[in-house]
């Protein structure tokens, strides 16, 4: 769970009566709660035990539980080779590269990665069926952030 | 002011530089590595982003990820701290092209200051003294290269035009060598480099390393703030620094820091800088602007109580600068350790996990570090692992808080050159002060 995330649950919580907000992704989980006139306040809970650290401030973009989580998955994850944002499709409103359940072969295009305003088509380097999808459509990425798992 | 701000760089000065942006109330973006996940900067940062696998040429070096780590989370500027990219024209061309506000001079400057030949040139034009040399890049003709060497008087150096940082060049004593000498280092600086152009310089036998900090904005004010003596260095490598530097007089302070400031006036020079010279005799010769924040920055701090990485950010912002040239005073002495992760005695990096860490502290006592308990060193950058910083109101006060300091600092787990420090700063001849150049590399018998 990254901060992005975390931020637009915060924003969702302030543009709604919802008191109290908990989500569990996995090993990792977010309480947001309100206290009157106060801002949500992000509680983090990683479920495995954090890395040995100092005092780490609550909200951190890294999360140590991620490391866990991935050694669940089974499948083959395809992972970003690039910083930039997300796109499902080749253009807004066309239908997405690949769905969930779908097939796919080695050299298949999964998803486009735009940094510095260049298109880059990324490609499975596996055959398979797409279980899952961990990015959305226009979010932010990373260099090595999962995106998709492939069995 | 700046919203949010993305910090090129690793290890202690990317912590440096959140330090100021949290307290300008600017939003940090920390790109890091996947060897740096770590990082306490990054642990502390508003945002991270990956960039890239440890080695630093996908990473650090790697413009496209640092520019599409900007984009993606909608920063405005980027500082590149030095190293790096913090001194490469293409980078901060590109940053400014893709919309950003690279924190540091334009690209036009970056290149005429990073080109040694157009540097001293530029520099003879603004007034200030440069080494006796060729004056240009030096041609083909063996007659014509035998000849200046002979009216510049043996020794000389040969220094290639795109090195820096004492890379790329070759000492010659007599006539004999000469042309070999050309021929090896031109080979040597296209290979390095990219560019085989060479220079030629009077060798200064017992020179001292003393730089001027330099402050200019974007409304054509100014500023230096004083000297800095970073003479003690093994390999062309800083091992520790001081501020000022010893005995030079107040009237010198300002007569050479005020030609460059000068000279910044008149290269339109934006941001900090450094103005490197050797100092022999009572002369001061240029040798290279660097045009960046500089690692040993904090001694100058100590002593004028500039925060030199707030004005960076001001002046990029387009504010003028906080300070006059008559508001900067020289209060005191002060003294930097570079801590490194290496073996004291044979200089071997020594990366692995910091088992126990003991911070010295006390009056007069600054600690520039990103380690902590359990951190581990990675084996993949430069092996400075922090810096330790002591100010006092005399030499000889700043002197003895060092050696304490020392004393009490424990990095275990790793092995560190505090040894060596302990021993540079029991060291007679640097107590005395003035030592020069080649002095510790004699005292290590190198």
């Amino acid at each position: 769970m990254d901060i992005r995330k975390i931020k637009k649950l915060i924003e969702l919580l302030e543009e709604s009566d919802i008191a109290e907000i908990e989500i569990h992704e996995k090993d990792e989980s977010v309480r947001i709660s309100r206290h009157g006139t106060q801002p949500p306040q992000p509680q983090y809970v990683a479920a495995a035990a954090p890395a040995a650290a100092p005092a780490a401030a609550v909200e951190t973009a890294s999360a140590p539980a991620e490391a866990d989580t991935s050694a669940e998955i089974s499948g083959h994850t395809v992972n970003s080779p690039m910083v930039g944002t997300f796109y499902r499709a080749p253009s807004p409103g066309a239908a997405a590269f690949v769905e969930e359940g779908q097939s796919v072969k080695v050299g298949d295009t999964l998803c486009i990665i735009e940094a510095m305003k260049l298109l880059n088509q990324i490609e499975a380097d596996k055959a398979g069926v797409v279980k899952s999808i961990l990015a959305e459509n226009g979010q932010p990425v990373e260099y090595g952030q999962p995106l998709f798992i492939i069995e | 002011m700046f919203e949010k701000i993305v910090i090129a760089n690793r290890g202690e000065i990317a912590l440096r530089i959140l330090r100021t942006c949290k307290e300008l109330g600017i939003q940090t973006v920390a790109v890091h590595s996947e060897a740096d996940r770590d990082l306490k900067h990054v642990r502390l940062a508003d945002e991270s982003v990956c960039i890239g696998p440890a080695p630093s040429t996908e990473s650090y070096l790697n413009i496209p990820a640092l520019i599409s780590a900007a984009e993606v989370t909608d920063a405005v500027a980027i500082h590149p701290g030095y190293g790096f990219l913090a001194e490469n024209a293409d980078f901060a061309e590109r940053i400014e092209q893709s919309g950003f506000t690279f924190i540091g001079p334009k690209a036009e400057t970056i290149r005429l200051m990073g080109d040694k030949v157009s540097a001293i040139e530029a520099m003879r034009a603004s007034g200030v003294p440069c080494v006796p040399g060729s004056d240009g890049p030096l041609g083909d003709d063996p007659e014509t290269n035998m000849r200046i060497a002979r009216e510049i008087g043996y020794p000389i150096i040969i220094k290639a035009a795109a090195g820096g940082g004492g890379r790329g060049m070759r000492v010659v004593h007599s006539e004999a060598a000469l042309l070999n000498a050309i021929s090896l280092t031109t080979a040597e600086a296209q290979a390095a480099f990219g560019s085989g152009v060479v220079y030629m310089e009077k060798y200064l036998e017992n020179p001292r390393h003393v730089e001027i900090q330099v402050l200019s904005d974007q409304h054509g004010n100014a500023i230096h703030l004083a000297e800095r003596d970073c003479s003690m260095q093994r390999r062309h490598q800083k091992v520790c620094e001081e501020a000022p530097a010893p005995g030079i007089s107040e009237e010198l302070r300002a007569k050479i820091g005020g030609r460059c400031a000068e000279a910044c006036r008149k290269i339109g020079y934006r941001g900090a800088g450094t103005f490197e010279f050797l100092y022999e005799n009572g002369e001061f010769y240029f040798i290279e602007m660097n045009t960046r924040i500089q690692v040993e920055h904090p001694v100058t701090e100590m002593i004028t109580g500039v925060d030199l990485i707030k004005e960076q950010i001001r002046i990029a912002a387009n504010l003028p600068l906080s300070y006059q040239q008559d508001d900067i005073k020289v209060r005191g002495h002060a003294f930097e350790c570079r801590i490194n992760a290496e073996d004291p005695e044979t200089f071997m990096p020594s990366p692995g996990t910091i088992t126990q860490l003991h911070i010295a502290g006390g009056l007069g006592v600054r600690v520039d570090s990103h380690i902590y308990n359990g951190y581990r060193v990675p084996p993949y950058y430069d092996s400075m692992i922090g810096k330790l910083i002591v100010h006092g109101d005399t030499r000889e006060i700043a002197m003895a808080r060092m050696r304490t300091a020392l004393d009490e600092m424990a990095i275990e787990g790793i092995k560190t050159n505090i040894p060596l420090q302990q021993d540079i700063f029991n060291d007679a001849a640097f107590q005395a002060g003035g030592t020069n150049i080649h002095y510790l590399e004699k005292k290590l018998g190198l």
